[in-house]
């Protein structure tokens, strides 16, 4: 099922399909998720930030880039 | 081991076009030898490490990065700030980049913990084509986290020495050291195709970082080499990344799947329900070392007693000797605003304490990882009013000085967020100089009268940024950020970093602190100081309701923002009226030396409509807040 990061639920796996911005996937890339890669979503900042992990890696996207990224769960 | 550094003061650092054999002020002949690395993976402590004492820290020209450079050897060694990759998007990588271009050798601190994302940055060095060297960095936290790194394997795929370290303990230094010797140009693992290109590129231009970064369309390449963009950075750094994924399958061994205490502890700050608390904790410690500890005991001692006790009278002293105290001269130098009593004064006994504590307090919260995790949990707030979490840094920073905050919003991403910030910081975060003494004359009005000052001041805050996130044109950042795992910052790098932008802040504003000063010294010679005063005195008088001399504390905050707040304490005003001139002293005007820095950053135009318009909106509402007041109880 497709939907967004910002509706991902915490401990919920997911895996990245579309990132919108050209800037973000190039930063994306270099934390390392791209599209494609497999993640988890660590803490859902209510409101706020969508924490997620992928490996030991964490980044915080702000909410309203989460929904802009699409992922299948 | 603080104590190791010794600076040398008054130095900038080379610029690349001093040539990879490093130039300018120092001596030629030695290797340039860079380290680059991610952020907090322990570069420092290498650089430490292979400098020992003398060391070099200075201000990257135009920004507030700091670069350390020192000797080793014959070489020259210098430290750049961490970095994800070697691009232009940040001022930190802008600079990073220029000195990384320069290197004769590169030494690529990873963190072995956090290989997926260090080796990113490797592979980009790599291809970059400079003789480099990696130090694993960190290796026994990774082994604590569960994980096995075959260092030959990693070696092998990149073609150059890779050590093991764990540089805090010294372990794997001197290897390090030795092979530096060893140093060579690494394995490109871009795909072939890629590859051909760069090297046609290289040919093309001379050098294969330049051919390297043009290829990725990074700017400051670009107009070096004279190409057009070619749109292929992403299909670069997905090559890259798909190469950083197959090479940490093939090097790390995951044994356990263990979060250390500094991951698990991480995981909780950004929780709201341990996080929130947290942060409070964080933050009254930030009130007891600035407001009580610095603000109240240090600034006495050195404002009060080492400066305007033992100094201003020797100055004046002195001075009195040369010329009439009572000239025009005489009152430049060394009268009420003069440049060698007042802006002294100023500058090294109120503001130095107060910006090495802010700077100390912010370098602790950098080193030890936790300052994004404040940013992840402001971050929904400050998006209202188009900034994102990495604002909080020039917000917290106001609170202790509205020029060094300026200076701060460098570091944010867009123009549309660094107008936003300035313009809020300007018109109503109170700099540390104004706060104590507005906490005192609240104080004795009571806790409604500071509840109503509090909600007037934070609606402003939000409404004006919310008026300005709706009328600015443009779009601001969302936050997107790495969050390290918390350790325990390195005492020795955190007093050198505190060092290092403390100095470089009292460096940049001291003149305009002084260009300040004097202005306001020609304009009371001239008596154009009391004529703004009579020209001021019927907005103060006819709209906000204060007594006519109010108009002298107003103008007093031209100079400066306490000078302006403590001449509102020896009016005689009732409660409705001080909350009234409290405001609007707290949204009026920056001190003169905040205005040139806005002018200096934003330009005149936008220096003068902030000006304007935080003159307007504190007349505004400090007018409404009187005729409301008068409902409050007295």
């Amino acid at each position: 099922m497709t939907t967004t990061l910002a509706r991902l639920e915490r401990g919920q796996l997911a895996r990245i399909m579309r990132i919108d911005d050209p800037g973000v996937r190039a930063q994306a890339l270099r934390f390392g998720i791209g599209e494609g890669a497999e993640i988890a979503c660590q803490e859902r900042v209510p409101f706020g930030p969508v924490i997620i992990r992928k490996g030991r890696q964490e980044i915080a996207i702000g909410r309203n880039l989460a929904g802009r990224i699409t992922v299948e769960v | 081991m603080q104590h190791q550094y010794r600076h040398r003061r008054g130095r900038r650092f080379p610029r690349s076009a001093s040539g990879p054999s490093g130039h300018g002020p120092f001596p030629t002949g030695g290797r340039r030898i860079v380290l680059a690395g991610n952020p907090n993976v322990g570069k420092s402590v290498v650089f430490n490490a292979l400098t020992g004492l003398y060391v070099d820290v200075s201000n990257y020209p135009g920004t507030t990065v700091d670069l350390s450079s020192g000797r080793w050897g014959s070489d020259l060694v210098v430290d750049t700030p961490g970095i994800y990759g070697v691009s232009s998007f940040t001022d930190e990588e802008r600079v990073a980049r220029e000195i990384i271009v320069t290197a004769d050798i590169i030494i690529n601190v990873i963190d072995g913990a956090h290989l997926e994302r260090d080796l990113f940055l490797t592979l980009h060095l790599a291809d970059l084509g400079r003789p480099m060297v990696v130090a694993l960095n960190m290796l026994d936290e990774a082994r604590r986290s569960g994980l096995r790194i075959d260092t030959a394997a990693l070696e092998a795929a990149l073609g150059v020495p890779v050590v093991p370290t764990v540089a805090v303990r010294g372990e794997g230094l001197d290897q390090l050291k030795a092979a530096i010797e060893q140093a060579r140009t690494a394995n490109s693992l871009l795909p072939p195709e890629l590859q051909a290109e760069v090297n046609r590129r290289s040919e093309q231009h001379r050098d294969r970082a330049e051919a390297l970064l043009s290829l990725e369309d990074d700017a400051a390449a670009l107009a070096r080499t004279g190409t057009a963009p070619s749109h292929r950075r992403e299909e670069i750094y997905q090559a890259r990344r798909t190469a950083v994924d197959r090479l940490v399958k093939q090097v790390v061994q995951e044994t356990s799947e263990q979060a250390s205490f500094g991951t698990i502890l991480g995981r909780l700050a950004v929780r709201p329900l341990t996080g929130l608390p947290l942060l409070a904790l964080i933050l009254w410690g930030l009130y007891q070392l600035i407001g009580v500890f610095v603000a109240q005991t240090v600034v006495g001692f050195t404002e009060e007693t080492l400066l305007i006790g033992y100094w201003e009278p020797l100055v004046r002293g002195l001075v009195g000797r040369l010329v009439d105290l009572e000239s025009v001269v005489g009152q430049l130098l060394a009268g009420e605003f003069g440049l060698l009593t007042m802006t002294i004064t100023y500058l090294l006994g109120l503001l130095l304490p107060l910006v090495v504590g802010f700077y100390l307090f912010l370098s602790l919260l950098e080193d030890s990882g936790y300052l994004p995790r404040i940013a992840v949990l402001v971050d929904r707030v400050l998006t209202g009013i188009g900034l994102n979490g990495r604002a909080i840094i020039p917000i917290i920073v106001g609170l202790g000085c509205v020029t060094m905050a300026t200076m701060t919003t460098r570091a944010l991403s867009t123009t549309r967020e660094r107008r936003i910030a300035i313009f809020l910081v300007t018109l109503a975060v109170p700099c540390s100089a104004q706060l104590g003494v507005i906490l005192g004359l609240l104080a004795p009005l009571g806790p409604v009268y500071f509840a109503v000052y509090l909600a007037v001041i934070t609606l402003v805050f939000g409404l004006t940024g919310k008026l300005l996130n709706t009328v600015l044109p443009g779009r601001s950042s969302d936050l997107l950020i790495d969050l390290p795992p918390l350790r325990w910052p390195i005492l020795g790098n955190v007093v050198r970093k505190t060092w290092a932008k403390s100095y470089s802040f009292i460096r940049e504003a001291a003149p305009l602190f002084a260009v300040g000063a004097l202005l306001i010294g020609i304009l009371q010679q001239t008596g154009t100081l009391a004529g703004l005063e009579g020209w001021l005195a019927p907005l103060t008088v006819g709209w906000l309701g204060l007594p006519a001399a109010a108009a002298r504390a107003f103008i007093m905050g031209f100079v400066r923002r306490d000078f302006g707040a403590a001449g509102l304490s020896t009016l005689a005003m009732s409660h409705p009226q001080q909350l009234a001139a409290l405001v609007t002293i707290t949204l009026f005007v920056p001190c003169i030396a905040s205005v040139l820095t806005i002018i200096k950053e934003r330009g005149r135009v936008e220096g003068a409509l902030m000006w304007v318009g935080s003159l307007t909106i504190a007349f505004l509402v400090g007018g409404v807040v009187f005729r409301l007041a008068q409902l409050l109880p007295a």
